[in-house]
């Protein structure tokens, strides 16, 4: 037990990796994710159904198989080689991606009609209607799930301890090796993933919440 | 660095690919039923129950939906046995790790399947003179079964992928054969690149199955 509060700052590093990859890749997965969404939504033809194929794609496909996928797979296909850090936040991002994805485009498209020609008639360029009459109605749709995605991101982190990654589940994996006291570690490790989680989901909720008013 | 594809011993050890992908579908079919069962329960209490009985059922359904499921694999399997001075293989280990892991999610689905019972059913039971467990289990639950149907078909698939993660614990399952493949055949990439389209197949295969079984029982919106 004593030995489990020794390493408590060692666990705190790993608790920074952590957050680290679930940053970076819910900041990429962002960006990609509402790109995708919004050409998803409003470019007709063989872009989206090539978004469409992508994120049906990644929906059957477990995140572990993507992450050793490309762990394995980029560096062999692509002749440049990719530390594991790179490779992880990779293959996170892309499945994260394709779930925001999905969801912007549902947020999107649950915008009624009348608001773009309502753009179009006091004479907004697509960009204008994009960024002062649809995103901003869509962020209320879109934020709750969106936290929900990056629930399942910091989740995901997780599974990175596979590739070498030193985060929180690994690190709590040597701090076990060297006590061979799984217990108490366990319990703290599952404490902070709760800890970081719940606030994210209990965010998600009071957001709801307070969108919950809005009815079209 | 070359690096040559070869699939020749892919083909050659295909049998662990294919029992493989067979136990994932069996995990996460036994572990949904189990989960199913203690999901099921919970919702009743939280629904049913006293008042002070949803505090634990939603501390529960909170702490599992908010842990990752590696942590849970590790914790069931080297934490509880470490405390508990009783050994069980990893299938078993793993199967009580997912069951109770589903039951939270299951119990939030059945939670708002209940809800979504219409009142006038209920009202409908009482009426003919059904007691209340008649009402149960030949009202509620039918109508439940009806509504939460696409969310447990949704649910089943997500599991099935969640049983990748077996593989840390060496449970011989798909991800476990890909695994295998390139540690012991050096195969990196190929064990993979077969185990990935398997889980999109068979996803895509459960998917379909299950439309068929809402196109026959879901309650039409």
């Amino acid at each position: 037990m004593e030995l489990a509060l020794y390493s408590l700052p060692f666990l705190w590093q790993g608790v920074l990796i952590s957050l680290a990859v679930s940053v970076l890749v819910t900041v990429l997965s962002l960006a990609a994710g509402v790109a995708l969404g919004t050409a998803a939504t409003f470019v007709p033809g063989p872009v989206r159904w090539i978004i469409r194929i992508y994120c049906d794609i990644i929906r059957g496909i477990p995140v572990l198989v993507l992450i050793f996928t490309v762990y394995y797979g980029l560096s062999l296909l692509v002749g440049v080689n990719f530390n594991n850090f790179m490779a992880a936040s990779i293959a996170l991002t892309v499945f994260a991606a394709a779930k925001v994805t999905e969801t912007a485009r549902g947020a999107l498209q649950s915008i009624h009609f009348g608001q773009t020609e309502a753009g179009k008639a006091i004479g907004l360029g697509f960009w204008m209607r994009m960024i002062h009459i649809i995103f901003p109605l869509a962020l209320r749709r879109f934020l709750p799930p969106w936290i929900n995605i990056v629930t399942d991101i910091v989740k995901g982190s997780a599974l990175v301890s596979l590739v070498g990654i030193v985060e929180l589940m690994m690190s709590m994996k040597q701090v076990i090796g060297r006590t061979y006291e799984p217990m108490p570690i366990y319990i703290v490790g599952a404490m902070i993933y709760f800890a970081i989680n719940y606030s994210l989901s209990g965010l998600s909720r009071r957001l709801e919440a307070r969108y919950a008013y809005i009815r079209e | 660095m070359t690096y040559y594809i070869n699939y020749n011993f892919v083909w050659q050890y295909f049998d662990k690919f294919y029992w493989g992908l067979l136990l994932g579908i069996e995990l996460a079919a036994i572990s949904i039923l189990i989960g199913a069962l203690i999901g099921l329960a919970l919702a009743l209490v939280y629904v049913d129950g006293p008042r002070w009985a949803r505090r634990p059922v939603t501390a529960y359904v909170e702490f599992f939906r908010n842990q990752p499921l590696i942590l849970l694999v590790y914790f069931v399997f080297y934490g509880v046995p470490s405390v508990g001075g009783f050994e069980y293989d990893n299938v078993t280990s793993f199967i009580i790790t997912l069951s109770v892991y589903s039951a939270a999610y299951l119990t939030e689905i059945f939670r708002s399947g209940l809800d979504a019972v219409p009142r006038g059913l209920l009202d409908a039971g009482k009426a003919i003179g059904l007691t209340p467990w008649q009402r149960l289990l030949h009202v509620r639950l039918p109508a439940m079964f009806r509504v939460t149907l696409p969310a447990l078909g949704n649910e089943f698939v997500s599991l099935f992928k969640d049983t990748s993660v077996a593989s840390v614990i060496a449970v011989p399952e798909l991800t476990y054969a890909a695994n295998w493949m390139s540690t012991n055949k050096f195969r990196i990439i190929e064990g993979y690149s077969i185990a990935a389209p398997m889980y999109l197949v068979t996803c895509y295969v459960i998917f379909g199955a299950l439309y068929l079984l809402e196109r026959r029982y879901a309650v039409k919106r």
